[in-house]
């Protein structure tokens, strides 16, 4: 590396690499997965080592909401305020089977799918989901972000 | 108080309150008539019997063609450590029964949650209002008349699937 005195790049990338490796993220946590949340979180998984380590328990400070359960309709109204008051650029991650489909509650109380109330990136399934499927839902969003079309302030939208 | 012994001071108690009375796994079953619930249940939290402790109070619809509501009660002795179930049977069209609010305090939530999900009427409930479903909730879920998939979303969903 010694040699390297210079580096080019495009912007788009380098707001890629800069956004996919500083998710704060927000757990919207209301069910069982919590506790698969919090093994993933913590010293034996380490969602830290992928950039995604610091909880922000404002919505207002996270780019990344973790729906984590059971989202009942009585809780939509909720769910969606909470994902309007984050700000740009945002991603929604789907965890568990209840967040993706309504799981085994197809019944009267329970949102099916919470893509109906606020728009999904990542689906992580699983009943709860194993940590290192959360780890590798999140290798799966990183790589959506480096990827995806940067939303920059300047630019202008179509 | 040996079971017979009080079978009969409940009977002599209560007299045409009780319409039956039968027996699951070693603990009482009474089946009340509806009009008495209220006086019948004061009566059972008095000593002798000592019913002091109201342990749950829930619903079950059987049968959706006929449409019969069965209330329980559970009532638990601290005294004498047993346990005491009773039952009544409403009728779908309009249940309606006497609240126990004023006997037991925690009465108040366990019938708000019976009318919220079985539409059971508590005469007398200072506050009947639902518990676990929202506010513009309409039906009952627990009922068997009740589309057991039919959601009633608090905002326009995404109607995809």
């Amino acid at each position: 590396m010694s040699g390297l005195s210079f580096l080019t790049t495009r912007l788009e990338t380098a707001l890629g690499w800069g956004r996919k490796f500083s998710l704060f993220h927000y757990p919207f946590i209301t069910a069982c997965c919590g506790m698969e949340y919090m093994s993933a979180a913590c010293a034996h998984f380490d969602i830290d080592r992928f950039g995604a380590g610091l909880t922000r328990f404002s919505p207002r400070q996270a780019d990344l909401l973790l729906v984590v359960g059971t989202v009942p309709h009585k809780l939509g109204p909720v769910l969606r305020t909470v994902y309007d008051q984050m700000l740009e650029p945002k991603w929604v991650i789907a965890f568990g089977a209840c967040a993706v489909s309504g799981g085994i509650y197809q019944n009267y109380a329970v949102v099916q799918g919470i893509d109906r109330i606020v728009p999904v990136d990542i689906y992580i399934p699983g009943c709860p989901p194993r940590p290192e499927m959360v780890l590798d839902g999140l290798l799966k969003l990183q790589d959506k972000i480096q990827h995806q079309k940067q939303d920059w302030r300047w630019a202008r939208k179509s | 108080m040996g079971q017979e012994i009080l079978i009969e001071a409940i009977r002599a108690k209560l007299g045409p309150a009780v319409e039956g009375i039968a027996d699951s796994y070693g603990d009482l079953v009474l089946i009340l008539r509806p009009e008495a619930v209220r006086s019948a249940l004061a009566a059972l939290r008095e000593m002798p019997f000592d019913y002091a402790v109201l342990l749950d109070l829930t619903c079950v619809d059987f049968a959706a063609g006929q449409g019969r509501l069965e209330l329980v009660y559970h009532l638990y002795s601290l005294s004498r450590n047993v346990r005491l179930r009773l039952k009544a049977s409403l009728p779908a069209a309009d249940p309606a029964v006497e609240t126990l609010v004023g006997l037991w305090k925690n009465a108040e939530w366990l019938e708000r949650e019976v009318f919220d999900m079985f539409g059971v009427r508590f005469e007398g409930h200072p506050y009947l209002r639902r518990l676990l479903t929202y506010e513009g909730f309409e039906g009952h879920p627990l009922r068997k008349t009740y589309p057991w998939r039919l959601g009633q979303p608090r905002l326009p969903l995404k109607d995809d699937v």
